[in-house]
Formats: structure tokens, C-alpha cells, sequence
């Protein structure tokens, strides 16, 4: 198929799941701050009320990051061999350290993402703090003790600002690539949306990393 | 002034090649830079060496024959400047120059600093024409054209071939390339009728002459020679969205 | 004498008649028929696309790695064509009668008439092929005066018109070799031509990347091979344009014509130093608000705005106040070079005269000149380093385009049957001065136009691949043509190619430039000879015979030159006569003015070659005017 054999194909596939995972980390991250309203263990509840709603988005959801990782590791191999002899010296002058790093920003997410499975949706790392294992006064499973608990250790605190800045650096470049991608842009518009998808980073990194954060420095606890 | 230089010094295409260090002295700053490099050669002619081999012909800047990587950027350090066109005055005395040749995989090194740049040509062959016979074409009044996309079109083929967006890219893409072509074409009424297979075919040849994919880093535009703007690849992106949705999916 | 075969009747008709006269190739047998085309600038691309389309097996050449590259490309101003758009009264036979007279009557009325008719065709054709000419809002296309002509004629496409032309030939090429029918070698160098009783049969050529001599042979040949002016070192020409296509195939046999008619250029950017590789063109348009002008004193080294009014002679609106500024390329040439011959240049070594926008940026604004003119200003600043809105640009005449070359007929077929000569290097079209916007114009009438009837008429009485390269006129060449590269590698001497090409263009613009004389003339084919002795004896060049060697390449371009130069002297005294751009001091008017003589030298001069250092035979061809009167050129 036309899509998946040309190099522009491809690079709409990447456009195109890296944009619906964007739409997950906002509506992710839009669900996060209900911590700060204290309605999150409510919202969790209800996000999981229905099963076959939630498998099938997560179905569609491993289908567009497993197809994003394959295809960002297809791209990345092509591009790699079709410069394989570097220059002695060599300049850059519009490229970004954020543009060139996609592959390790994307492999940290993916690195990240596995973890963040295990800990938050399976629960297997630091049983003791489960949600499901413990219920809240209400008798929801305690996700704010989750959360709580786990950004107190200061490893897993790291680690997820760690993955935070993967995301950043993915998406300040990623965010506006993807509107040339998809050639959602003319000449005016692109000053403006390479603005944008890096403040649309920056809004994304600042609201996911201000949960663990607070809890670090002790601002938030239960 | 004096300058030191170090050269891409190749005999042949399947020889290992090297950076090897000249000076160039008493070069004035009205000099072009291969001017400069012309005197290198008649020293060096003058030693019974054998003078280094550079890619130039029109040296004023339209015919994209010239090709060098100085200092690592493709065509130097002068913005929407060739290197025939490039003046020494934009140097200092006592500078060291590195010159090295267009790198890609797909522009293989001939001697020196000379590459084939054939692949180019070869994306052209698969679409970046409208196919129109010779005579029997209607007067040129009868289809307008407005300013505006007569204008696109312009800016796009103001594309010289040169591949120095090749040789910049870190994915070593021929995108620019191709989107200029694409654009240009796309933007006329003549060319809209095959714009489908041509985005198509041209992309694909894009592929098969071992270019790399496009990742968004710009690098190409910052060193054309004549800005060719990277909204063309924006819009070469659109072309082939359309032609995945209205052309015949069988390419 | 010799027949340029022109064809009876009306004017208008010529062309017409003759085409429904000359013979047609069965279309099951056109692919059985192989042509050779070498060149791919404007002329050859357009040839070869048209032959490959009609079915023939085309066989194309250039020098350069692609070709997208021919000189054309750097082409500013615009082409011509009669199709009286803005209304104001051109027509066929206006722009025929400019393009006659402009080249002050030394062309036929035939093939002037022609190209003019066909001017039309091409804007179409270009049209369709996606070339962005300007347009207005309205969508239509867009003309402007050029050259100072009285009608708007010319379509342009910003400053890069020959570029936008040749891409779409380039394109319409790219369309036939993908489907087969014209295969390319590019990078590769025509070295010789072969004739086998009588007629062109094919080329040898050095593939310049292996350094390998080859042969290719073909039922007709098409040099399609551009200009000769960087016989003067420096020029507007690209480094590699050169003559040495149409001179082996001269020393074959095909007569030359009108060697001595050659184009300087008025507006280009003077010469730095004796580094300088070649000379950068500006536009011909900006003389149309720039003034020229130089101080009245000898000398004068104050800033430009530090010499008041009456300080300054603008020599051209002073010697010529009905066209000024405008007057035709020779004439503003030959005025420039005249006043700094007389020491009132500017600039380094007083080789300049001043462009001066002050006025034009006064009465219309700095913005309204920056919109007109702003690349070509960014473009001086880019060589010269100066900012011409502040001070004037320094400018000073170089050589551009050269009207003379290998003779043709009508059918742009030389004496040498099967040889056909198109674009700048053939002599057709433009007499003895070419105006400016006309020879893109020329280039692609004889490759998309004229050349597909008239090789059919030459292809359709032969027999197609009667010769191979198995022939002992191919064998024998590629020895002599192997021979030549090992003479040259092995002389092993002192000076460069380049010392040598320098040296030729100083004898040649000195002697055989912008004004000529007998005593000059003389002098510089002495000149020219000794220099070609020694270069034979003394010239170094390095590297191998079997590589990329682009010294050796250089080699054989000057090595022509150092024989062609002498031809073009020997031409330039034969004429006994100013025309164009061929001005005799001998003969002028009391006001320097140049002095046509037209009962004597109504005629093309076609050299046939004797041998080495034997004089070349003089053929002339009479030209006749039926249809004009032969009037004094003036623009005072
Ligand atoms: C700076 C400049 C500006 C100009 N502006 C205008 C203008 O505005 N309007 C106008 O009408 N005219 C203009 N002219 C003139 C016009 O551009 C040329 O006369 C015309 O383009 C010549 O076209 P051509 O196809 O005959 O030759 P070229 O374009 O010179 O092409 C020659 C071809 O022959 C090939 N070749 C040569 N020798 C060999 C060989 N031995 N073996 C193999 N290949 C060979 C070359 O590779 C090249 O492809 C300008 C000229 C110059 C230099
Ligand atoms: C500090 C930042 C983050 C916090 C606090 C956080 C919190 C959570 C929580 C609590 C859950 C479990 C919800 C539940 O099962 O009840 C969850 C699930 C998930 N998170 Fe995060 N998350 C963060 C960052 C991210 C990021 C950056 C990504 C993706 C790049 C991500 C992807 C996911 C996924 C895929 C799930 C599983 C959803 C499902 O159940 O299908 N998270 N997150
Ligand atoms: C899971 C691991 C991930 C990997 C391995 C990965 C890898 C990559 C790579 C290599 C690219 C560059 C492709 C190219 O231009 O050649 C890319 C682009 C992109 N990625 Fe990811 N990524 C991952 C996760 C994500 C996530 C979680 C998001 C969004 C939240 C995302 C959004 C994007 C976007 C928007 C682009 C730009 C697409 C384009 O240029 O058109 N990626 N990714
Ligand atoms: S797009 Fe620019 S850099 Fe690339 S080939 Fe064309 S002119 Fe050169
Ligand atoms: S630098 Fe390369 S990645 Fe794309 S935007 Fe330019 S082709
Ligand atoms: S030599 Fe022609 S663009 Fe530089």
C-alpha cells in the first residue's frame, strides 16, 4: 500500500498516530488535574466504568503507539543509511537538538510508557500502594494515595520528571512537524505553529510535571 | 590575506579519500571563492600536482553546477549565496577553511569534490514535467493564470538542482528538491491534471535513488541557495494526501 | 559562391511552402533512424525532446553533469515574440524588420522572417509546459520593452527567464528519456565529428569522468553547442562554453560563417584584478532609469557624490539625445571603452563608468527602484561589495554572445550533409548585432519548430545505420583524437592552460574587440600564432588521460581557441566595413559612427578550412532584401 511504502506514507502514519497520542496526553493530562481539585479518584472510577469502552481505546491506542515506534524506527534506519558518510565538519543551522533526538526522546517515552503501565494501571510496582488494593473513604480505589505515595519516593519522582522532558523535547519538535506532515501549515502559518506546538509542549510538560513535583517538595499530600 | 585550507581530496570513487591541508596566500577579497581556489590549483599545477577537481560552471549562481561543503555548510557560510558567488571578503586573514564535498548516499563522489548528482535528474524523469506534445498547444491567453499562483509557481522553480538541501539534510532527503518540482507544477492549471501520479511517481523515485525521509529539520532551506521555501514540502505532503484520497489507489 | 537555399515567394509564405515541400519519415521507421544531439541548452534540449517525441532514437550530449545546466540558464531579460498582447502595434513583420535591422542587415530575409513567425508558437508552447512567465492581476501574461525596443514584446519570467525556458525543455527532455526514445550522456565532451563521404555520420566524445575516448555513430548529427565568447578569456559565457564542437566539425569540413561578429555587452561588472574568471551580465533593463556618466576630469579618484553636476559628462545622452541611456548594446559599448581608452574611467585601473541610479531613486523612490531592480542591486553587492542605492554602480562593456558560427542553409543543415547547426552556434539569425531578448527566441525555433520538418526531409532520402563505428573514419578518428590527449599530457612544460587563455583574451579583446583595424588585426593574428607555438611546446598540464581531468578538458577548449582566434582576426580584416558589432576603425564616420558598406559586403562570409596553418578558403553568400530597404542604423 501507497501509505505504508512511501516515504511520505510513512511519514503521515507518524503524523498522524504521533497527533491522536498528543489527543491522549492532553485528555490525560486534563484528567490528571482533577487531582488538584481532589476529584481524582472519582474520575478515575468513572473512566473505568464501562470495560468495553475502555479495552477497545486501548486497543486502538497500543495499535497507534506500536505503529508509531515501528514506524519511527523504519524512518530513522532509512535516514540513517542514506547519509552514512558524515562530514569532517559539519554545521547545523536551523535543526534542533529536539529535532534531532526524536528517536531517544520517543525510545525514553516508550521506556517510560512500559513503566508507567506496570506502576499506575497494573499496580505490580509498590503493591503496597495500589489503588485497587486500598480504597478511599468512599470505597473508590485510592488512586491519590497512589500518586502520593509513589512521588514521595524520590526515584519514581525523578524518573517520571525524566519521562516529562522526553515528552517535552518529542513534542516541541513533534507538535509542529506533524502540521508540515500533514501540510496543515502555509508559508505564514508556519512561524506561528512552531510557536505554538512549543508552547503546546511546554503547557503539556508543566501541567504532567507539577503533580509529581508538588508531591516532592511536599506542596501536595494527602 | 593568507588562509589555510583543508581539501576532500579523492582520486577516484571507490578510493579512500582524506582531508589534506593547503594555503592559499595572497588572496584578495574581491576574489570569488572559487576564484580563490583557482589559484590554489595554479599552484599546485605549477608543482606538477594535480589540481583539485571542483564541480563549477556559470559562476553566477544560476546554473547549480557548483557544489561545496565549506566549514560544513553546503554552498558556505553566506545565506541564499552559491559558492561561485561566494566573496573572499566574507573571510578573514588567517582563517582556516574546510572544504569537503556534497555527502549523501545517494550523490556519490566522483573525484575530489565533485559528486553525481544524477539521482536529481532521475526524480525529474518520473513525473516533474506536464506532459505536453510539441505544437498543437492552445494560445498561451487562453488559460489564465493569476498572479498570485503564477507567482508560486515561480518561487518554487527557482530551484537550480544544486542538491545542497541533500547535502545539508541530516537524513540526506531530497525533499526540497522534489517538493519545489512538485509545487511548481501543481500550483499551474496545465500541471494540476497529472499532479496525482506525479507526486506519486516522483516520491517513489525519491525512495529508490536511496534519498532519505524528510523528519521536519529544515536544514535544506537554511542553505538553498534560492530559499526555496519549506512550505513547498508542506504542500508536496498535501499533494500526496490528495492523491491518496481522489487518484486510483494502485500507484 | 554558396546557396543558402532560401525559398521563393512572398515573405510570409516561405516558410509554409517549404514545409509542405520537404519529405516525411514513415512513423513505423523514425525509431530506425538515430540522431545525434549535442548540447542540451535551449537549442539542444528542445531538439532533442522534439526528435525523441516524433519517434526517432536520439542520442544526446552535454558537458555538463545534467541537462538542466546549459548556459541558457543564465539568461535575465526575456524573449521575444510577436504576438501583440499589450496592443501597441507590433506584429510579425515589425519584430522582423527590428531583428533585421537591429543586426544591421547582414542576415536573410528568410530565416528572419521565419524565426519572427514563429515566435508565437513558442510563448504557447512554453506556456503549456508550466513556464511561470509574469502575469498581470488579471491572469494574463505580461510584456515589457527591452533592448530598447518601441513595442512591449518581451515575456520574462522574473530576472531568470533563460532558467524557466530551459527547465521547461529540460522537463519535455527528462518526459522522453524516462520513456526511452532519447538516451543521455552527460558529462561527456564531443571531441570530433565524423564524415563519411560527405556526410555527418556521427561523434567522437570523451566521457569525462573515465577519461575514455568514444565513438557513437547516427544517421544526422545536431550541434546544438552555444557561443564561442570566452575566446576573449572573459566573459559572460560560462567557464566551460566553448567552440570546440563547431570547430572540429569546421576542420571537417563545415564552412564558418561571420567569425568576427561578436556581442559586448554594455552593463556588466568590471574586471577586480587578474584573478577574475569571468564577468557577471546586468541586466540590459537597468539602463532603462540608471544614467551613465563619467567625470569630466581625467582621473577623478573623489567619491562619485563628491563630483558635482557639471563635473560629470554623461557621455551617452550627450552623444546620442534621441534614444540616451537606451542606445543599442554596440553603440553604448563602444562609447564606454572610448571614454576610458581616453582616461576618464573609474574605478580599478580606470576600466569603468558609472551606472547612476541617484535620479531614477529621487523621481520614483528608493522602494519603487529596490522593487525593479533590488536583485541585480543585491547581486552587485554580492561581487563589488558596494551598495549601488548609495553610491553608483561601476559598470563596463564584456563580451556576451557571438553571432557568428557554423554555417547553414535554411534547413539549418551546414555544407556537410546530415549536419545540422542550431542555437547560438549556428551564424543564422542575427546578422551582424543581435538584439537583446531574440536569442532565446532563436534557440528554441530552430529545436522545437524547424528542425523536426528539415531532418526529416535529410533522414527520408538515406538509408538509416549504413555506417557503424566499425568504419575506418571512425577508428581513425578515435586515434587521432586518443593521440591529441597524450600530445598534450606530454609537453610537460611550464604555464598553465589558463596563463594561456588569459594571454589569447588579451590579444583578442586589445585587437580583435569592441573596434578593429587592419594594423591591429595584422598584428594579432601574429600574436596569436606565436602564443599557439608556444603553448604547443610549453603548456602544463597534470593528472592522467584516463580520469577526471578537468585541465585536459580546459586544454582542448584553448587549444581550439588559439586557432579560432586567428580565424576570427583573419574575418574581421576581410570585412572591410563597419557593421554591428564588427566596428573597423577604418571605417567611420566624421562622428565615429560606424560605416556599413553594403555593396561590397552585403554577404555572409563562410570560411572553409586548408589545413593546418594554411589560410582558409573565403565562400561568401549574398544576401538579398526584397522585402527591406537597407537604411543607415542611427539613434541620435
Ligand atoms: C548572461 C547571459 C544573459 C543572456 N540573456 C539573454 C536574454 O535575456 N535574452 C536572450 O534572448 N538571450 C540572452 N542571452 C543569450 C542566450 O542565452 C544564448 O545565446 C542562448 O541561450 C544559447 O543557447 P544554446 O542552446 O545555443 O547554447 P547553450 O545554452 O550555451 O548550450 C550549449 C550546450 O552545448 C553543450 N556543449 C558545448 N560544447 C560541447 C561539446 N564539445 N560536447 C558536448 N556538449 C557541448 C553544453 O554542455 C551545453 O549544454 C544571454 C546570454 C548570457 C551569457
Ligand atoms: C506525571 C505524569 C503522569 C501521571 C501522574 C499519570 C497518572 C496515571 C494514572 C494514575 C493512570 C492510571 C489510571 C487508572 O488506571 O486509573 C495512568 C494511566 C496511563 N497513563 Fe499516565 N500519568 C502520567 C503521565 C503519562 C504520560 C506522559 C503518558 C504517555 C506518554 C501516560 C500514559 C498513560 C497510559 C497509556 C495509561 C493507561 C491508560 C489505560 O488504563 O488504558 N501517562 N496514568
Ligand atoms: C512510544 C515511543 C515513541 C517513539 C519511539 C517515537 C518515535 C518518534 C520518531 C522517531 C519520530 C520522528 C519521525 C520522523 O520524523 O522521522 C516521532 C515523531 C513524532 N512523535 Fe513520536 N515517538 C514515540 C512516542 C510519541 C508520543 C507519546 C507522542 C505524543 C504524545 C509522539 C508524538 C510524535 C509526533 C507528533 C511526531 C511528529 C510526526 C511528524 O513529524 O510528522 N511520539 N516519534
Ligand atoms: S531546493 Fe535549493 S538547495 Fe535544493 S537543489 Fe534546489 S536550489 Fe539547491
Ligand atoms: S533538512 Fe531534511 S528533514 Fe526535511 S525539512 Fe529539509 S529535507
Ligand atoms: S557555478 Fe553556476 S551556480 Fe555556481
Amino acid at each position: 500500500m501507497l501509505l505504508i511504502r512511501s516515504s511520505v506514507g510513512r511519514k503521515i502514519i507518524m503524523a498522524v498516530t504521533g497527533q491522536l497520542m498528543v489527543l491522549f496526553v492532553i485528555l490525560h493530562v486534563a484528567g490528571n488535574m482533577t487531582i488538584y481539585f481532589d476529584l481524582i479518584n472519582a474520575y478515575a472510577e468513572k473512566l473505568h466504568a464501562f470495560p468495553p469502552i475502555v479495552w477497545s481505546y486501548r486497543i486502538i491506542m497500543i495499535t497507534v503507539v506500536l505503529t508509531h515506534i515501528v514506524f519511527g524506527l523504519i524512518l530513522k534506519i532509512e535516514n540513517l543509511l542514506s547519509n552514512p558518510h558524515g562530514y569532517v565538519i559539519k554545521q547545523s543551522i536551523r535543526k534542533t537538538f529536539a529535532s534531532e533526538t526524536m528517536i531517544w526522546s520517543g525510545a525514553f517515552i516508550a521506556l517510560f510508557i512500559v513503566y508507567h503501565l506496570f506502576h499506575f494501571t497494573v499496580q505490580s510496582i509498590n503493591p503496597e500502594l495500589s489503588a485497587r488494593l486500598n480504597t478511599d473513604a468512599m470505597g473508590r480505589p485510592d488512586v491519590m494515595n497512589m500518586l502520593v505515595g509513589n512521588f514521595q519516593i524520590a526515584s519514581i519522582g525523578l524518573f517520571y520528571v525524566s519521562g516529562m522532558i522526553a515528552l517535552l523535547l518529542h513534542l516541541s519538535h513533534g507538535v509542529q512537524s506533524s502540521f508540515q506532515t500533514l501540510g496543515l501549515n502555509s508559508e505564514k502559518s508556519i512561524p506561528i505553529i512552531v510557536k505554538a506546538g512549543k508552547l503546546a509542549a511546554f503547557l503539556i510538560f508543566v501541567a504532567y510535571v507539577s503533580i509529581p513535583i508538588l508531591i516532592m517538595v511536599g506542596l501536595m499530600d494527602l | 590575506m593568507d588562509l589555510s585550507l583543508f581539501v576532500w581530496r579523492q582520486q577516484a570513487p571507490d578510493v579512500q579519500g582524506e582531508m589534506v591541508a593547503y594555503s592559499a596566500k595572497g588572496i584578495s577579497e574581491d576574489m570569488s571563492f572559487l576564484e580563490m581556489l583557482d589559484v590554489v590549483n595554479e599552484g599546485l599545477i605549477s608543482n606538477g600536482e594535480v589540481p583539485i577537481a571542483f564541480d563549477h560552471d556559470c559562476r553566477e549562481g544560476i546554473c547549480g553546477t557548483c557544489s561545496q561543503v565549506i566549514n560544513g555548510v553546503p554552498h558556505g557560510p553566506m545565506e541564499r549565496t552559491t559558492v561561485c558567488q561566494l566573496h573572499m571578503r566574507n573571510f578573514k586573514d588567517g582563517d582556516t577553511i574546510f572544504i569537503e564535498p556534497l555527502r549523501a548516499k545517494a550523490f556519490p563522489i566522483l573525484k575530489d569534490l565533485i559528486v553525481d548528482r544524477g539521482a536529481l535528474d532521475r526524480i525529474i524523469q518520473e513525473g516533474g514535467y506536464i506532459s505536453v506534445h510539441t505544437g498543437g498547444v492552445p494560445d498561451a491567453n487562453s488559460v489564465l493564470i493569476s498572479r498570485k499562483d503564477a507567482e508560486t509557481a515561480m518561487d518554487a522553480s527557482e530551484c537550480i538542482g544544486c542538491g545542497a538541501c541533500v547535502a545539508a539534510c541530516p537524513n540526506g532527503s531530497a525533499m526540497l528538491f522534489t517538493a519545489s518540482k512538485v509545487s511548481h507544477l501543481a500550483a499551474l492549471p496545465q500541471g494540476k491534471i497529472e499532479a496525482d501520479q506525479r507526486v506519486r511517481s516522483m516520491t517513489n523515485a525519491m525512495k529508490k535513488e536511496q534519498f532519505g525521509n524528510c523528519s521536519n529539520h529544515y536544514e535544506c532551506n537554511a542553505v538553498c541557495p534560492k530559499g526555496v521555501k519549506i512550505s513547498f514540502i508542506a504542500k508536496l505532503n498535501r499533494e500526496f494526501i490528495k492523491s491518496m484520497i481522489s487518484g486510483d489507489s494502485s500507484d | 559562391m554558396i546557396n543558402g537555399k532560401c525559398p521563393p515567394g512572398p515573405l510570409e509564405e516561405k516558410w509554409e511552402k517549404h514545409k509542405d515541400g520537404l519529405m516525411l519519415v514513415n512513423p513505423a521507421n523514425k525509431r530506425r533512424y538515430r540522431i545525434i544531439v549535442v548540447g542540451a541548452g535551449l537549442a539542444g534540449a528542445s531538439a532533442a525532446s522534439t526528435l525523441g517525441e516524433l519517434g526517432y532514437n536520439v542520442e544526446a550530449f552535454c558537458f555538463q553533469d545534467s541537462p538542466r545546466r546549459g548556459h541558457s540558464i543564465a539568461a535575465q531579460g526575456g524573449i521575444n515574440a510577436a504576438k501583440n498582447y499589450p496592443n501597441d502595434g507590433d506584429s510579425i513583420f515589425r519584430l522582423f524588420y527590428d531583428t533585421i535591422k537591429g543586426g544591421d542587415f547582414r542576415s536573410r530575409e528568410a530565416n528572419v522572417y521565419r524565426l519572427a513567425s514563429i515566435s508565437n508558437n513558442i510563448i504557447d508552447q512554453c506556456v503549456a509546459q508550466g513556464v511561470p512567465f509574469a502575469r498581470d492581476y488579471a491572469g494574463y501574461l505580461d510584456n515589457r520593452s527591452f533592448g530598447g525596443a518601441q513595442v512591449s514584446r518581451t515575456f520574462y519570467a522574473r530576472g531568470q527567464t533563460g532558467q524557466q525556458l530551459l527547465i521547461g525543455a529540460y522537463s519535455a527532455l527528462s518526459r522522453q528519456i524516462k520513456s526511452g526514445t532519447v538516451r543521455f550522456f552527460p558529462r561527456t565532451e564531443m571531441l570530433d565529428l565524423v564524415v563519411v563521404d560527405g556526410s555527418a555520420k556521427g561523434i567522437i566524445y570523451r566521457d569525462l569522468v573515465s577519461g575514455k575516448i568514444a565513438s557513437r555513430a547516427a544517421d544526422a548529427v545536431c550541434l546544438c553547442t552555444g557561443g564561442y565568447a570566452n575566446v576573449y578569456f572573459l566573459s559572460t559565457n560560462a567557464m566551460g562554453s566553448n567552440v570546440t564542437a563547431a570547430f572540429r566539425a569546421y576542420k571537417r569540413g563545415a564552412l564558418f560563417a561571420n567569425p568576427c561578429y561578436t556581442q559586448i555587452h554594455p552593463t556588466c561588472v568590471p574586471v577586480t584584478g587578474d584573478h577574475q574568471s569571468k564577468l557577471t551580465l546586468m541586466s540590459e533593463s537597468l539602463r532603462n532609469d540608471g544614467r551613465v556618466w563619467v567625470p569630466v576630469v581625467k582621473g577623478d579618484e573623489r567619491l562619485p557624490r563628491d563630483i558635482s553636476e557639471d563635473e560629470r559628462d554623461y557621455f551617452l545622452e550627450r552623444r546620442y539625445p534621441g534614444f540616451g541611456n537606451l542606445t543599442p548594446r554596440d553603440i553604448a559599448s563602444r562609447a564606454a571603452k572610448d571614454a576610458c581608452d581616453k582616461g576618464y574611467g573609474v574605478g580599478p585601473g580606470g576600466r569603468g563608468v558609472f551606472l547612476d541610479f541617484a535620479e531614477a531613486i529621487g523621481r520614483l523612490g528608493e522602494a519603487e527602484v529596490r522593487r525593479r531592480y533590488g536583485n541585480l542591486f543585491d547581486m552587485y553587492q554580492k561581487i563589488t561589495g558596494e551598495d549601488a542605492y548609495e553610491r553608483p554602480m561601476r559598470i563596463y562593456p564584456a563580451p556576451h554572445y557571438t553571432m557568428g558560427g557554423l554555417w547553414v542553409d535554411y534547413n539549418l543543415e551546414s555544407n556537410i550533409k546530415g549536419l545540422f547547426v542550431l542555437g547560438e552556434a549556428n551564424f543564422s539569425d542575427h546578422g551582424a548585432n543581435r538584439l537583446g531578448a531574440s536569442a532565446l527566441m532563436q534557440g528554441l525555433a530552430d529545436g522545437y519548430f524547424i528542425i523536426p520538418y528539415t531532418i526529416a526531409d535529410h533522414l527520408a532520402r538515406i538509408k538509416p545505420g549504413v555506417v557503424s563505428t566499425d568504419h575506418e573514419a571512425f577508428v581513425g578518428s578515435v586515434k587521432e583524437t586518443n593521440e591529441r590527449v597524450e600530445k598534450l599530457l606530454s609537453i610537460n612544460g611550464k604555464r598553465s592552460v589558463t596563463d594561456y587563455h588569459r594571454d589569447l583574451g588579451a590579444i583578442m579583446w586589445d585587437l580583435v574587440g569592441m573596434e578593429r583595424s587592419e594594423d591591429g588585426l595584422n598584428e594579432a593574428i601574429k600574436k596569436i600564432r606565436a602564443l599557439r607555438n608556444e603553448f604547443w611546446d610549453n603548456v602544463k598540464i597534470t593528472g592522467e588521460p584516463d580520469e577526471l581531468n578537468q585541465e585536459l578538458e580546459k586544454a582542448g577548449r584553448v587549444a581550439d581557441f588559439l586557432e579560432f582566434g586567428e580565424l576570427m582576426a583573419l574575418d574581421a580584416l576581410e570585412r572591410k566595413e563597419s557593421c554591428g558589432g564588427h566596428f573597423r576603425s577604418e571605417y567611420q564616420t566624421v562622428d565615429g559612427e560606424a560605416l556599413r558598406d553594403d555593396s561590397n559586403y552585403a554577404h555572409v562570409s563562410a570560411w572553409e578550412y586548408k589545413g593546418t596553418d594554411k589560410r582558409p578558403f573565403l565562400h561568401s553568400e549574398p544576401l538579398e532584401f526584397e522585402n527591406v530597404d537597407l537604411v543607415m542604423r542611427s539613434y541620435k
